[in-house]
């Protein structure tokens, strides 16, 4: 009986510790959530008019226009996506956001979070970079690409389109290259991978130039060192001015 | 004399001009006349130019202060000696020079390594300014057709009928100068009425005070500026109103061109008149119909002799332009211009033809593309260059064997057209803002 009696004793003082220290740890973690969900409210409404107000300043610079010239609105309506005005504004809103209920997340004191939210704000301006390289390598690819075409064009040359779409995929191999190094994917396979498609690149229009373009080669060193006829290349005999 | 009022000249950039230049010019003091000549390896033909420039200025303004001005960007053939050649000494004038009243100076300046015919143009100016001529000339280093009348031809309207301007008109083949009488005089004429048959002159003649003003506007810093200084010029005469006229200079000689100088001779001309647009709406969009200006001799007469013109290649060109330039053409063309162009250039069509309408609609819409900057300004220009190679092939089929009276029938037609359709360009230009 006396056994017994000290058993119920020693249950009902593990059971009332263990409820105090449940309140305890309540009362410990509420303060912390009740912080967490003001800041990630507090952040949702900085992270909306951010939203808006980059969305203002990107209609007015007309940023879909120029993302029209770059290629880059090709892309999102083929991927079904909305206009880069847009998309970049939400982007901003959800980083934004997203930053805010890390730092709330940050306050309830999770043994090892903390690390992870601090990698993630180191992390946060490779990726911003990495957009900014990824967006103007775009335009970058998108201007020299139609420069190409167009001399091609002009200057009569055999496949003009083919030579645009290679100066466009130097560009975007190279621009790809420098986002995987940012953010720091794969950096060694992506370095090897673009040594190895850049060079292959270069050697098969080394060879192309070579044998399948012998007479174009002849030609345009015969022209650009002066010893070709001087009929060639004239605009039958047409002064435009 | 000269030098006690030097001070009161106002110097255009002080940094522009080099210091030697600047002293040969106040050894000068002030002229009456003055006759540039940008050059760039060009000893072959300068010696015959300034003797004739030489000559002119003699015979015609004995009794006028005279300079001869050379902007040279980098000549390694002697060109500017042979030019600074041609001044004379009125003491050494008797013995083995030609006898005038009065020292004709010529003096050359190096304004660059390589050439820039906006930089030459600025020396030029820039040398008028601070000479104070009162009547300057500009004549081209390929014009070998230039005989002494040409000084006066283009000289007196300005120094004794107060002309501001004098541009040449020619007597041209009827194959060249296409891309002038198919798009920059007619387009030209459209949008400011005024019946100016060489809005791109390399011989002209300017009063002092249009080349000061000139001088002071244009943004000389910029390089994209700089392009088609010569177009500007007279575009820049006509938007402030000056007074201007044409002379009648003879014949133009044929140039032959390689199918690269295309793209250039658009930069310069087409680009020039493009962008010239911006800054002049208020003037041309309330312009209609289009007047004659003041005109000595013949506005244009025509050379009929044959001439061996591939035009299979300009239709290969052009259609090749169509198919390769679609994606650059959507962003410039509107859907049912460049649906009729991709209709005329498919190759089961026989009878090639790139009518009157359709072409001012092109050019229109690609002025109106220019304006909104759809894509690269210098991309859209080089855009137009295969299109117009169709149209050139059209025009060229045209005239192949009409009269001189025959050729100016058409291009009057077309310069109708560019007038009629002016509403269009009005339409495209404030669409979508």
């Amino acid at each position: 009986m006396e056994s017994e009696v000290i058993m119920r004793e020693m249950i009902i003082s593990e059971l009332t510790q263990a409820m105090q220290e449940l309140t305890r740890g309540f009362a410990h973690i509420l303060p912390r959530i009740i912080v967490l969900v003001i800041i990630a409210f507090a952040g949702w409404v900085v992270a909306y008019f951010l939203k808006v107000f980059l969305r203002s300043i990107l209609r007015l610079i007309k940023f879909d226009k120029l993302s029209e010239s770059a290629g880059a609105s090709a892309l999102l309506t083929k991927a079904a996506l909305p206009t880069a005005t847009e998309l970049l504004s939400r982007f901003a809103f959800w980083v934004a956001w997203l930053g805010f209920i890390l730092l709330g997340v940050s306050v309830l004191g999770i043994f090892g979070l903390q690390e992870q939210i601090a990698k993630f704000f180191l992390f946060l301006p490779h990726l911003i970079v990495a957009l900014c390289i990824m967006f103007f390598g775009l335009l970058a690819a998108s201007f020299f690409s139609r420069a190409a075409l167009l001399a091609a064009v002009n200057a009569n040359l055999p496949s003009p389109r083919l030579l645009s779409v290679s100066v466009r995929s130097i560009i975007i191999i190279f621009v790809l290259s420098m986002v995987f190094e940012e953010v720091g994917v794969a950096e060694q396979t992506m370095l090897v991978a673009f040594g190895i498609a850049f060079g292959a690149l270069m050697l098969g229009l080394a060879i192309a130039f070579g044998t399948g373009g012998k007479d174009l080669a002849q030609q345009f060193l015969e022209k650009r060192f002066g010893r070709g006829k001087k009929d060639e290349g004239k605009e039958d005999e047409l002064s435009p001015l | 004399m000269a030098e006690a009022r030097l001070p009161e000249v106002r110097l255009a950039d002080e940094t522009f001009l080099t210091d030697d230049f600047l002293r040969q010019l106040i050894n000068v003091g002030e002229v009456d006349i003055l006759v540039g000549v940008p050059t760039h390896n060009n000893a072959k033909t300068i010696g015959a130019i300034v003797e004739a420039i030489q000559a002119g200025i003699l015979r015609f303004f004995p009794r006028q202060r005279a300079a001869i001005i050379n902007a040279d960007g980098g000549s390694r053939d002697g060109t500017p000696e042979l030019i600074v050649k041609a001044a004379i000494d009125d003491a050494r004038g008797r013995d083995s020079k030609p006898y005038t009243l009065r020292t004709l100076h010529s003096i050359s300046t190096q304004y660059s390594s390589s050439p820039a015919r906006g930089t030459a143009l600025r020396t030029i100016l820039s040398a008028a300014e601070l000479l104070r001529a009162k009547a300057c000339a500009v004549i081209s280093p390929e014009s070998t057709q230039i005989t002494t009348d040409w000084l006066t031809t283009l000289l007196q309207p300005i120094y004794t009928e107060e002309f501001d301007l004098v541009l040449p008109t020619y007597c041209r083949h009827r194959s060249d100068g296409i891309l002038l009488t198919n798009l920059l005089y007619p387009m030209t004429r459209a949008l400011y009425g005024l019946t100016i048959r060489e809005p791109y002159a390399l011989d002209f003649a300017f009063s002092g005070r249009l080349g000061s003003q000139f001088l002071a506007q244009n943004a000389w810093h910029d390089d994209t500026a700089q392009a088609g200084s010569e177009t500007q010029f007279t575009l820049a005469a006509i938007a402030g109103g000056y007074r201007i006229r044409q002379s009648f200079l003879g014949t133009k000689q044929h140039v032959e061109r390689a199918s690269a100088d295309l793209v250039p001779a658009m930069r310069q001309t087409v680009g020039a008149l493009f962008s010239s647009m911006e800054p002049s709406f208020s003037l041309w969009s309330t312009k209609t119909g289009s007047q004659p200006i003041p005109t000595t001799g013949a506005e244009r007469e025509c050379i009929l002799a044959p001439l061996r013109v591939n035009r299979k290649r300009l239709r290969e060109m052009f259609t090749t332009g169509i198919a390769e330039l679609e994606s650059v053409f959507q962003s410039i063309l509107s859907p049912s211009t460049l649906a009729e162009l991709q209709k005329i250039a498919r190759p089961e069509e026989v009878r090639f033809r790139y009518s009157n309408e359709l072409w001012v609609k092109t050019v229109y819409e690609f002025a109106a593309a220019f304006h909104k900057s759809v894509i690269s300004r210098d991309h859209i220009i080089q855009a137009l260059a295969p299109l117009f190679r169709g149209r050139a092939f059209t025009f060229l089929g045209e005239n192949s064997n009409g009269s001189a009276d025959d050729v100016e029938h058409n291009v009057e037609a077309l310069c109708l057209e560019f007038e009629r359709m002016k509403p269009y360009l009005l339409e495209k230009w404030n669409g979508g803002e």
